[in-house]
């Protein structure tokens, strides 16, 4: 699959959602409506950013939900009181994620594993800073997160912005290039004198940058956090990458693509919670709608190897 | 000609209906249930009794919708972005059982600034612009101690039965009871163990504890653990005390049965499913433009010895006692806030 051809179908699969929200309810066709409609979805697009840090190099973190949570907390209590405590908090939370990074690859761990204990280790701090639900999110936040542009809606600002930096990083810069190679093949990249270990360290670093993000902006839009806030995040992050044309190994990954799949899940919930859904069914449908967008995927990708191999 | 005229007579008509049509202030409101959990029968319960109520309010011509949406996930994350396609759909007011008392805020506010009234009950938000109709958990602990001193003015040895160790609600009523006691002197709590607000949890708590303690004359319960608790008593041969029950069905099915074979008397009380009801009236009242004061609270349902069979036979099995409240329960409910 060409990484054009990568980015399609999400691009379409959010087209087709939108349009079908527009139509059962025009009123989300406004400046207000859209703003409403994803804001809520930047801090998931942030995380999946986050995630897609992680699967780039062909790990997976399972504390990503956790993760944010904790920084949600952080930022609900330090970050406002404190600035500067909050600041350190989190700049100590990405250089554990980079440590992490580095201990994976030095003991050679499977990551599913330390980010699965890692989650504990999040969990457990989120609840010791919050014990119960509470704080409230430092005013540039919230001014920033409610704040109304002309013409286009902040969450729409701010997603195409997110796609902009995470694509720069990725794929426009040699260490992004050379960090998509780790996934790709990582002994090749070692054997021309990279240090493998601080490329991993440096993904996770990324991931733990991105993830830091999000657990703020969610503060923004919630206004105080809760030691539980983020937990779905770790699921949705993940299928945020694949729905946008990541691929969990090979460093095939795409951060536009993964910007459009954590919209486009978002907007799911909200097409089908508009089709009055019984809460049954939902989650159900929710698989269905990805189910049946990576199949259409399959048959695209087996058509496109076909093709190359009568040419080719 | 004849069209224009037709025109004309009907917007006469209109004119005519206009003013009939503004005294019934909230005959075109719509209004929302957002619910964050359905896995339990209490919710069950409170969903039917919701449903039962808003479909009413519709035929009658009260309101002109009444719809549940459930998140199909407990997640306050859900539910904010549950809470912002209701003002995409236009609702008028939004009541809310919230999964978290804080992370909702953003949308809340969201939800106020657009003008749609949101009315907060059960799992109730800090969000100043909402309306919070709370329970009373400490007033559900006194409660159960005035009663008992009432049935044994001269006191005696107390076993408190508490909840799932670490819950707000455990500690609120745990509070309560305490008070209670401070308040009637006679009493002495002798025995305190976790029930975890499940009968066999609860029986084996007891039966744990019981050979340690003195004689008992009563026991406070948080519900859900005094079926247990009677159960473990009966098995230790022991003298049975006054025991306060929860409302849940198997509790009123022993008591029941115990009145009838030798006389035994108790009361029960917990907090009715049906208060979904309460917070859509309560919506209804806010939007008819009644003055109604932000924190509400939720009133107990007593089931005494008179109203015993009544209660039972209403409850299905497994379930709680239950109950619908009506417009005018709603605005009782709001004078005496407006009284304190």
């Amino acid at each position: 699959m060409s990484s054009r051809f990568r980015i399609l179908l999400p691009v379409l699969s959010l087209a087709v959602l939108l349009a079908a929200v527009f139509y059962m309810q025009p009123r989300a066709m406004s400046y207000f409506g859209l703003n409403l409609l994803f804001n809520l979805a930047v801090p998931i697009a942030l995380a999946t950013v986050a995630q897609m840090m992680i699967i780039m190099v062909n790990d997976i973190d399972l504390s990503t939900g956790t993760f944010v949570s904790f920084v949600a907390c952080v930022t609900a209590t330090f970050l406002n009181d404190a600035p500067l405590v909050g600041l350190l908090i989190l700049a100590g939370a990405i250089a554990v994620y980079a440590a992490l990074g580095a201990l994976i690859e030095a003991r050679q761990l499977p990551a599913i594993v330390v980010t699965l204990g890692m989650s504990f280790v999040w969990g457990g701090l989120a609840v010791l800073i919050l014990p119960s639900p509470g704080g409230s999110a430092p005013g540039w936040i919230r001014a920033l997160m409610t704040a109304k542009p002309p013409l286009v809606p902040m969450a729409i600002v701010a997603s195409v912005l997110l796609a902009a930096v995470a694509h720069f990083v990725v794929m426009r810069t040699s260490t992004g290039a050379i960090l998509r190679a780790v996934g790709g093949n990582a002994r090749a990249v070692s054997r021309s004198g990279w240090s493998v270990i601080r490329l991993r360290a440096g993904a996770y670093a990324l991931a733990g940058f991105f993830g830091v993000l999000s657990g703020i902006t969610l503060v923004g839009l919630t206004t105080s956090a809760d030691a539980n806030i983020a937990l779905r995040y770790t699921l949705l992050s993940i299928a945020g990458v694949i729905l946008g044309g990541g691929e969990f190994t090979g460093g095939r990954v795409s951060p536009v693509g993964a910007v459009i799949g954590a919209l486009t899940l978002a907007l799911a919930g909200s097409f089908l919670s508009f089709m009055r859904l019984s809460p049954d069914w939902q989650i159900g449908a929710q698989g269905a709608i990805l189910i049946l967008v990576l199949a259409v995927r399959l048959v695209f990708a087996r058509n496109g190897r076909r093709k190359e191999a009568q040419h080719g | 000609m004849n069209t224009k005229a037709k025109l004309l007579g009907a917007a006469a008509l209109l004119s005519v209906a206009m003013p009939a049509l503004a005294q019934d202030q909230t005959g075109d409101a719509r209004i929302a249930l957002s619910n964050n959990y359905a896995g339990n029968s209490w919710r069950q319960a409170m969903l039917e009794s919701w449903e039962k109520v808003g479909q009413q309010a519709v035929e009658e011509g009260t309101v002109a919708a009444a719809d549940t949406f459930t998140t199909s996930e407990n997640q306050a994350t859900e539910q904010a972005a549950q809470i912002q396609n209701m003002i995409l759909q236009g609702y008028d007011a939004i009541v809310v059982n919230a999964a978290s008392p804080t992370a909702l805020n953003g949308a809340i506010a969201e939800a106020c600034s657009a003008g749609i009234t949101v009315v907060s009950f059960d799992g109730i938000v800090t969000e100043p612009c909402a309306w919070r109709i709370a329970v009373d958990f400490q007033e559900m602990g006194r409660q159960q101690v005035d009663y008992l001193a009432e049935r044994l003015p001269e006191g005696g040895n107390l076993l408190e039965i508490r909840g799932l160790a670490g819950v707000f609600v455990d500690d609120e009523i745990h509070a309560g009871i305490q008070q209670g006691v401070e308040e009637n002197p006679q009493f002495g709590i002798v025995g305190e163990v976790h029930g975890d607000w499940a009968q066999d949890v609860a029986q084996k708590a007891v039966a744990g504890v019981l050979p340690s303690l003195p004689e008992i004359v009563g026991v406070v319960t948080q519900g859900g653990d005094g079926y247990g608790a009677a159960q473990a008593i009966k098995a230790a041969g022991r003298d049975m005390p006054i025991i306060v029950m929860g409302n849940r069905q198997d509790e009123m099915q022993w008591w029941a049965d115990q009145r009838d074979a030798n006389g035994y008397e108790t009361m029960s009380l917990s907090i009715a499913p049906g208060v979904a009801t309460l917070a859509f009236w309560v919506a209804q009242q806010v939007l008819e433009g009644a003055d109604v004061p932000k924190d509400l609270t939720v009133p107990f349902l007593k089931v005494t010895q008179d109203n015993l069979d009544e209660a039972l036979a209403s409850t299905p099995d497994g379930s709680v006692a239950n109950v619908e409240y009506s417009l005018e329960d709603a605005k009782a409910v709001i004078e005496e806030a407006q009284a304190q």
